[in-house]
């Protein structure tokens, strides 16, 4: 497909890894921010070939992966009320919340449709005036638009029934997590190049000011993965520390504006808890006052406790890049795909599903 | 769930009274709806980004082509010979 298959020339690969060699002189630990950039990586075999001087480091840029616990049990609870259809993104559904996942609460005759984007749900609340229908709205950056204007359009339409569960994060706040992190030591990073597409580089120059690493703004394809990588290795060995943008056939530098026109329509910035991690000050989206009749958090008022996270999952240490999946005593054991201990395990864009598909470390 | 993937624009429309502008969009054999709510200034023949139903970026077809020449710019890899070969084909 054009724009897609010209990017995983494997004789092109070749070439940057052999100019990614010539250039590193020393060991760096490189994080890809992106879960979608994680599974590139493991996918195309591309951590194999690198030289042993890189580490690649997966960050916490899997949005079903950081959902909180609650979260998911909010969305259960939705599910399982006879009043409600809970829409989803499908890679939501096998995540274990604290006593089941969306798709337990589907099997127990709970209404749960899985859906490609948010404005069917819109679609779905028309069909049904007398059901209320609860849109997951998970995602970061990249996803909050579409989410965003499913509000919209409900609004517009005049629809009492449609309510997002909204459940949003945001990548700059999560990386100065990571900087801050005495226990991890990244030395560069690749930006999420569609979160990008959204906001722009502009929230990166204060981290690169401020912390001194290199960050380059990368897309998914292995060509780009690659060449994010060189981009960011040759800074480093000419010690530099900038923001580049190696996405640039559909990044541009101050983002999409009619996209975070629409975001900031609807959600403000607030404070996140992180699955696995801890609350991270301004690192989320919340649902304006204004449109709180569209809250479904507001609009259904569930109280559900904190639950206690699975103790047996490191997933915290994998998202923050201190732990390898392979290097937590579950994985490919109690956890996998079929029976995830911990989100990681489950969205395709969670580093442990990504390692246990792909690469050879688990025996099966 | 953050995938976003390329496709051309084949047809527009006006839905919903006019408020919602949406095309047909096509990757590789499969046609599917996409917003250009925040996109309004694609056209027909356009490849845009599609992110869960909603076009979020124009594909810049000059900017796409870099990424073969890049080696080659910065000087450092011997000549790269027939860099025509990797340029992206047309449709
Ligand atoms: S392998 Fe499973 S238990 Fe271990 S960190 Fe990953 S998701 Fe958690």
């Amino acid at each position: 497909m054009k724009f897609m298959s010209e990017y995983r020339d494997p004789e092109l690969a070749k070439k940057y890894l052999e100019e990614i060699k010539r250039t590193v002189s020393r060991p760096w630990s490189i994080m890809e921010v992106c879960g979608g950039q994680t599974h590139s990586l493991v996918k195309n075999g591309i951590i194999e070939m690198l030289p042993k001087e890189i580490s690649m480091v997966h960050g916490p840029g899997c949005p079903v992966c950081v959902t909180p616990l609650y979260l998911i049990d909010k969305a259960v609870h939705l599910a399982l009320d006879k009043n409600v259809i809970l829409c989803s993104f499908g890679d939501m559904l096998r995540v274990p919340g604290s006593q089941k996942s969306l798709l337990e609460a589907k099997a127990e005759g709970g209404d749960v449709r899985i859906l490609y984007s948010p404005l069917e749900a819109v679609k779905i609340a028309e069909d049904n005036p007398d059901k209320e229908v609860v849109f997951f709205a998970v995602g970061f950056e990249t996803t909050a638009p579409a989410n965003a204007l499913s509000v919209i359009h409900a609004y517009k339409r005049g629809l009492k029934n449609y309510s997002i569960l909204a459940s949003h994060v945001l990548v700059p706040p999560v990386i100065e997590n990571v900087l801050e992190d005495v226990d991890s030591h990244i030395d560069g990073f690749l930006a999420a190049g569609h979160v990008c597409t959204i906001m722009g580089n502009f929230e990166y120059y204060p981290l690169v000011e401020k912390y001194k690493v290199p960050i380059v703004v990368t897309g998914f394809e292995p060509l780009d993965v690659l060449q994010g990588i060189l981009m960011v290795v040759r800074q480093l060995e000419q010690n530099k520390s900038e923001v580049e943008n190696q996405y640039s056939r559909i990044v541009k530098e101050e983002g999409n504006l009619n996209a975070q026109e629409i975001i900031f329509e609807i959600f403000e910035v607030t404070d996140r808890l992180w699955r696995g991690m801890e609350v991270i000050p301004m690192s989320g989206y919340s649902v304006k006052e204004k449109y709180k009749d569209f809250d479904a958090d507001k609009k259904f008022n569930i109280t559900i406790k904190e639950a206690e996270e699975n103790q047996d999952c490191i997933a915290g240490e994998i998202m923050k890049g201190i732990k390898k999946p392979f290097e937590c005593p579950e994985f490919g054991k109690k956890c996998k795909p079929s029976n995830p201990l911990g989100a990681p395990m489950v969205s395709s864009e969670g580093a442990c599903a990504a390692y246990y598909h792909f690469s050879g470390l688990v025996e099966r | 769930m953050c995938l976003a993937i390329p496709g051309k624009i084949k047809s527009i429309e006006l839905q919903h009274n006019g408020m919602v502008k949406m095309a047909k969009v096509s990757f590789g054999g499969i046609t599917k709806e996409a917003s250009l709510e925040m996109l309004p200034e694609a056209i027909i023949g356009d490849y845009v980004l599609v992110h869960v139903g909603v076009a979020i970026s124009k594909v810049n077809e000059e900017e796409a082509k870099k990424i073969f020449k890049y080696l080659e710019e910065i000087g450092e890899l011997g000549e790269l010979e027939d860099v025509d070969h990797y340029l992206p084909k047309k449709e």
